[in-house]
């Protein structure tokens, strides 16, 4: 196991280059995955405000 | 012509525009874009004098000698046509070999001689486990005797 | 030029959002597994290099992330395209959703090469060194598309204003690719693409290609979940959008 973190005296380089790379990848599948919440969010919110645009407007009656 | 092969042709148009642009630029600038210089450049004239360069070539066997007490070495880079003799004072990369790639920045000084300020290894890219090159060497030896 | 017709239900974006919401689920865990295996592989199974030790095991995820940020570029500069000649807006979509991806990898290219010249050729960072000048300026590519597409408040305007400086953009792809064969450089020729003799061992090649097919399937895992949100946030007010947010899940 030491065999392999101390990479023969070179692990603070290969191990920065695996976390870094794998943290990019982590970060950017929870981004991803806020980016859809929150567009959602907006899109319900959205609808409680206002009729859909493609749809006929049904003008209420006062 | 439909607005929609408008759009293609501005978009080929700049996009061949940007090509000729960059290809003209490059032949323009070859030189300046070139990462070092070879010996055979050196030899011609071709590299700058008064300021440091890089130099790129290959470290000749047998030639690298260590100045006893110091860090000082001394080698000859060569690109099997020309060679230039190197002095360089301070720590060599790990994959500094002989028979192996380098790069060396520095200038030339008044002697003939390519005075480095920096050292840096050039490796190929071929990948083998230490077995595989131990059995290639030693099939090479095979051949050669 | 005429697409044909069956191109056109991937400018439906009800379709594309089904579709990429089918994808997803199984591109991650193709990709998540070709990864752990390939750096398992990589990092614990395959022997060291005669060369250069331990440390060439940087081989595994360099490469194979500047590919990556390559083939992000062509995906980027071609939707791009596409979206501005066929007036697509669903192509434009899928360029801004590759644009933040391609530049992470390209961020994550520089960085390991960094990590990796420091040991091997003396520094961390070479300037004029060709290739990694050109792979720089691929970085700030993706930069300054997202930049343009910033100052424009219509989405409209922003996706053909920045579509002309993807397609442009996109002849650098070729120059980083030939960067070492054109000019003298540091970095090492390329390995794989000579595909008569590979440079190569069987016990590296074969994790390294684990690898450079997990993170081509770890792009396109990011990318469909990016445009999924993508999409939402421009049909926000669509019909089909809103039925299905009504019928629960979309």
């Amino acid at each position: 196991m030491n065999e392999i973190l101390s990479m023969g005296g070179h692990g603070a380089y290969v191990w920065p280059a695996y976390g870094i790379t794998l943290a990019v990848i982590v970060f950017n599948a929870w981004a991803a995955r806020r980016k859809l919440a929150i567009a959602l969010d907006e899109a319900r919110r959205s609808r409680a405000t206002e009729q859909p645009r493609n749809q006929p407007r049904v003008r209420q009656l006062q | 012509m439909k607005p929609r092969q408008q759009r293609m042709a501005l978009i080929a148009g700049v996009l061949v525009g940007v090509v000729v642009a960059v290809g003209f630029g490059f032949r323009a600038f070859q030189e300046n874009l070139s990462y070092f210089f070879s010996p055979s450049d050196v030899a011609a004239g071709k590299s700058p004098t008064g300021r440091s360069f890089r130099l790129g070539g290959m470290v000749v066997n047998d030639s690298v000698q260590r100045e006893a007490g110091s860090l000082t070495i001394d080698f000859t880079v060569t690109d099997f046509a020309n060679a230039v003799p190197v002095r360089y004072t301070g720590v060599l990369p790990d994959l500094f070999k002989e028979g192996k790639g380098v790069v060396v920045r520095g200038q030339v000084g008044a002697d003939g001689r390519f005075v480095a300020q920096e050292v840096l290894a050039k490796h190929d890219e071929n990948y083998m486990p230490p077995e595989v090159k131990d059995a290639l060497a030693k099939s090479r030896q095979a051949e050669n005797k | 030029m005429k697409l044909p017709r069956w191109f056109h239900l991937f400018g439906s974006p009800p379709f594309v959002y089904r579709l990429a919401g089918a994808l997803t689920p199984w591109l991650g865990i193709i990709a998540c597994t070709l990864l752990i295996v390939g750096a398992y592989w990589g990092l614990v199974v395959a022997p060291p290099d005669a060369v250069q030790g331990e440390v060439y095991r940087i081989l595994y995820i360099h490469p194979q992330t500047a590919y990556v940020s390559m083939m992000a570029y062509v995906v980027m500069a071609v939707t791009a395209g596409i979206g501005y000649i066929w007036r697509i807006k669903l192509a434009h979509a899928v360029a801004v959703s590759a644009a933040p991806i391609g530049a992470s990898f390209t961020a994550c290219a520089l960085v390991s090469g960094s990590l990796w010249g420091r040991p091997t050729w003396g520094t961390y960072w070479e300037w004029g060194d060709p290739r990694i000048m050109f792979e720089t300026l691929l970085l700030f590519l993706f930069l300054s598309y997202l930049a343009l597409r910033a100052a424009f408040e219509d989405r409209d305007k922003a996706d053909r204003v920045s579509a002309i400086l993807a397609v442009v953009g996109v002849v650098n792809v070729p120059i980083i690719h030939y960067s070492v064969l054109w000019w003298n450089t540091l970095h090492q020729g390329p390995t794989i693409s000579k595909l008569d003799s590979p440079s190569m061992a069987t016990e590296f090649l074969i994790p390294f290609l684990i690898m450079i097919t997990g993170f081509t399937f770890c792009f396109y895992w990011l990318l469909l979940s990016r445009l999924k949100a993508e999409i939402v946030e421009r049909e926000r007010d669509t019909r089909w959008l809103q039925d299905a947010l009504q019928g629960g899940r979309p």
